[in-house]
């Protein structure tokens, strides 16, 4: 098939950005998104022209590295899919594709479709973790979970970090993901112990890097290529609002 | 130079070695620690849990890895399980036993005394793992989870669904935020390591290239640590991601750090075959698969017909016909080369008839379709995803692909590099999986070399070299510094016609034919005749477009395959010096009637240990005799 593209070029984070429109020929429905967009750049290199610029690595849907607004949803057309996993028998021939990256202040773009998610490694060194060093760790059978806990912590566990929750807002607002972080350790015994200081500090870093407030519309979750749920930002206003009445008296 | 290879291994019996190792060690007192400098490159598992333990130590780290976040290292793909010798089950494991098959899995060419202390610490990963909130998979009454995975008769493998990769990761990598909030370890993402600098003979830093401003650097320290993972990626098509590359380890290579047993590259059996020219990678799909597909392909060459129109007695289930006993659960191995030899007879389906049918509807009829749902629903659906074909109602098609490399740096007992100063954790070294790596391993060795081993052995370097830490402007710096710079600029300023991606594709279809599942002296002649050709065109007609100074993803992209041309070499040369078969090393003249890998142990029952002469030279091979004296070697059997 043939398709239209309509590409975001930006050179830097300094100079503006717009469209360019290319030609993508003879493109297989096999292929996957960003296959078609290697073949694209192949060409542009064969005309001496700069390839578009767009992060990815493992290509298999786990990594977290792609990310592309394709038109105007974040991972593209399919629910559940990464760019990367995204193939181009989702389009038809003769179809115009709208390529943009992600959007967000806190997301600024470094160039094309490449953008800065380093806001999220921040949030996580905030407090996403637990405070174990190595060695000394008990038995790991020493702390019997349910079942239930784990797989609810699994769940919220399966984040990518890929931003796609952010790019999908209209408020830009990062809270599916902290909630997800947030959930997978509170649900779990060796994450309890301090779950209070851990949203507190995440939810500061989240404010303090810019991104904007839930409304509660669900664009994220739509998003969500792993299909994380709202009902982990619900728990996160919980403990969030334990939180801070705990602090409040103490 | 003339170089001794030490393998410093503690005198004693093999299970004593590790507590003797640590008795005897030599420590750096906690107040001295902050006055050491470490610099670790690459954040999978191996890296990510070491730069976050020698944090918490006291060390000063500074880390590095090229893509924006370090929780994006490969180490995340991994779907399968980690090996822990806890005998939760009850089932006869131990630490003894989880050492003899990880022994013999290798096909007896590891190191007898890594591989015990791999598997006494594998108890003490799954431990700290739990303590950091990893999620994995649990009973109804709160107590982990096993399964059994290949290669053993044991329920030892813990995993967390098919993501086990993933969720070890991001403990580790939570971790090393945590240190990184301390300000115990300074990251660098988005920073690619070009080479290392050696000062007096020692590791004191490394040349890094900022990938969004382009600006080459150097940084300094007082050892350095490799974990840049495997170099899957010389045959263009594997299932390791877009940016696994081999430059960290080939750098060092040329600066003198000896590379072991290139030629050991694991095929894996299940992946999703090519569809076509355009193709960037391979997925891997489930082994687990096997337990309930037939394997077949038409009996008759060039058969056009959709799989469900060719009749029961003209299909060729090969497996089951050469291998009776094991049929279609023969050794990855063996079954990977049986679907070459199909396909070479010209009866591959699928576009460009390289794929074999791996077909379900025995078992959809026999257990019925929601029980073979249950049990793969998530790989059909995958499957259908990427080929757009459902595999309830007509086979799926697979084909084997590069997987994992066992080869790597020669290290020590201490992970130490024959460079001083220089160590390497992870898939990047040799040390632990011999000649093949079994199922749900490479977790586990990834994660000991980076909580437990390399932590401990590193102070006994700074315990006894007391040459300190050196200012960037030492003229070493600067040399290394100004060669990385030439080399990018060189890159930049062929300005021919062909682009890196087409050098990379010539060079994988040379490697996979010549060097992959099968290799015999006249096609790694062929490949040795090959490769210096493509890198002279690639010297000569490569196109990078852009400058230096800004992200320019052909010009980092132009960098690996260069280093991926001068390896490649050195995997054929080792390929053919080792006249035998073992593991994920065959060579078709050495092997037993029924076609599996026959080993020479007289002859080849050491490490091949290579040193860099000069491009196009012949590198001079070091042997490091492999000693056993716990395990005798037998011929590998599964049937």
């Amino acid at each position: 098939m043939n398709l239209r593209l309509r590409v975001w070029r930006q050179k830097n984070s300094t100079t503006k950005g717009s469209f360019a429109t290319y030609q993508a020929e003879e493109v297989s429905p096999d292929m996957s998104f960003l296959e078609m967009l290697d073949v694209v750049n192949e060409g542009l290199m064969r005309l001496g022209e700069e390839p578009i610029a767009f992060d990815h690595d493992c290509r298999e849907g786990i990594c977290g590295m792609c990310g592309l607004v394709i038109n105007g949803a974040p991972h593209g057309p399919l629910p559940a899919t990464t760019t990367c996993q995204l193939h181009m028998r989702s389009f038809k021939d003769g179809d115009t594709i709208t390529i943009e990256p992600w959007r967000a202040a806190s997301f600024p773009v470094i160039k094309d479709l490449v953008v800065d998610r380093s806001a999220f490694d921040r949030i996580i060194q905030s407090g996403g973790y637990v405070s174990v060093s190595t060695g000394g760790a008990p038995d790991g059978n020493a702390i019997p979970i349910p079942k239930e806990d784990a797989d609810n912590a699994f769940d919220a566990a399966t984040c990518i970090g890929c931003g796609a929750c952010v790019a999908a807002c209209k408020n830009a607002s990062a809270m599916l993901f902290v909630a997800a972080k947030v959930s997978h350790l509170s649900l779990l015994p060796q994450g309890k112990v301090e779950e209070d200081h851990r949203v507190l500090n995440m939810v500061g870093q989240m404010d303090e890097e810019g991104f904007g407030n839930c409304t509660n519309i669900g664009s994220c979750e739509a998003a969500c290529p792993k299909g994380i749920t709202l009902d982990h930002i619900a728990r996160m206003n919980q403990l969030y609002l334990k939180a801070l009445v705990k602090n409040k008296f103490q | 130079m003339n170089i001794r290879l030490d393998s410093k291994i503690p005198s004693g019996p093999v299970a004593e070695k590790w507590t003797k190792y640590r008795q005897e060690m030599r420590l750096v007192n906690p107040a001295n620690k902050r006055k050491f400098d470490i610099i670790v490159v690459g954040t999978g598992l191996a890296g990510a849990s070491a730069a976050a333990t020698l944090g918490e130590l006291g060390y000063n780290v500074k880390a590095f890895c090229f893509q924006d976040s370090p929780r994006r290292a490969h180490s995340i793909a991994a779907q399968g399980g980690i090996n822990a010798a806890k005998n939760y089950r009850n089932d006869g494991d131990s630490v003894y036993r989880l050492f003899y098959d990880t022994i013999k899995g290798g096909d007896f060419r590891a190191r007898e005394a890594n591989v015990h202390r791999l598997a006494e610490v594998s108890v003490n990963i799954i431990d700290q793992c739990v303590a950091q909130g990893v999620p994995f998979a649990r009973e109804y009454g709160g107590l982990l989870d096993n399964r059994s995975f290949g290669g053993a008769q044991v329920s030892r493998t813990f995993y967390a669904r098919g993501q086990t990769g993933q969720q070890l990761l991001l403990g580790a990598y939570q971790a090393l935020c945590r240190q990184i909030h301390l300000g115990a370890v300074k990251m660098y993402p988005r920073t690619e390591m070009l080479d290392i600098v050696l000062i007096d003979g020692h590791a004191k830093g490394i040349i890094a290239r900022d990938l969004v401003t382009g600006k080459i650097e150097a940084h300094s320290a007082n050892a350095v640590v490799l974990a840049t993972g495997g170099y899957a990626n010389v045959f263009y098509l594997s299932t390791n991601a877009k940016g696994c590359n081999v430059t960290a380890t080939h750098r060092a290579f040329k600066k003198g750090a000896l590379f072991a047993n290139p030629c050991y590259t694991q095929i894996h059996p299940t992946c999703i075959p090519q569809a076509g020219e355009h193709q960037s990678k391979l997925t891997l799909m489930s082994e687990s698969l096997r337990n309930d597909g037939r394997v077949w392909v038409p009996k008759k060459a060039g058969d056009g017909r959709h799989p469900n129109q060719i009749p029961e007695d003209e299909r060729d289930y090969y497996l089951e016909r050469r291998y009776p006993s094991y049929g279609n659960l023969a050794p990855r191995d063996i079954a990977s080369r049986a679907a070459k030899a199909v396909c070479d007879e010209g009866r591959g389906v699928g576009p460009g008839g390289r794929g074999v049918y791996l077909d379900f509807s025995g078992s959809i009829n026999r257990l019925g379709k929601e029980t073979i749902e249950e049990r793969y629903g998530n790989l059909f659906e995958m499957y259908e995803r990427i080929t757009g074909e459902n595999a309830y109602e007509q086979p799926m098609r697979i084909y084997p692909a590069p997987h994992y490399t066992m080869g790597g740096l020669w290290v020590d007992y201490e992970l130490m590099s024959n460079i001083p100063g220089l160590f390497v954790i992870g898939e990047a070294n040799f040390s632990d999986h011999g000649a093949n790596r079994l199922g749900a391993s490479a977790l586990m060795q990834g994660l000991a070399d980076g909580y437990f081993i390399l932590p401990q052995t590193i102070g006994g370097y700074f315990a006894t070299n007391r040459n300190g830490k050196y200012s960037t402007d030492h003229p070493e710096f600067k040399r290394a510094e100004d060669e990385a710079r030439a080399r990018t600029s060189a890159l930049l300023s062929i300005r021919g016609r062909r682009t890196v991606t087409d050098f990379h594709r010539e060079l994988g279809k040379v490697m996979w034919d010549d060097a992959g599942m099968a290799r015999t002296e006249k096609s790694l002649k062929h490949a040795l005749d090959r490769i210096p050709e493509i890198r002279q065109e690639f010297w000569e007609n490569l196109n990078v477009t852009g400058s230096a100074d800004e992200l320019n993803v052909a010009l980092e992209y132009a960098g690996r395959v260069a280093d991926f041309l001068e390896f490649a070499q050195l995997l054929a040369f080792d390929a053919l010096q080792r006249e035998e078969s073992c593991g994920g090393h065959f060579r078709e003249e050495y092997q037993t009637e029924d076609g599996e890998a026959l080993r020479n142990d007289d002859r080849f029952a050491y490490v091949a240990a290579w040193e860099f002469k000069g491009i196009d030279q012949f590198p001079e091979l070091h042997r490091e005799p492999l000693v056993y004296e716990e395990v005798r070697m037998t011929q590998r059997s599964y049937k």
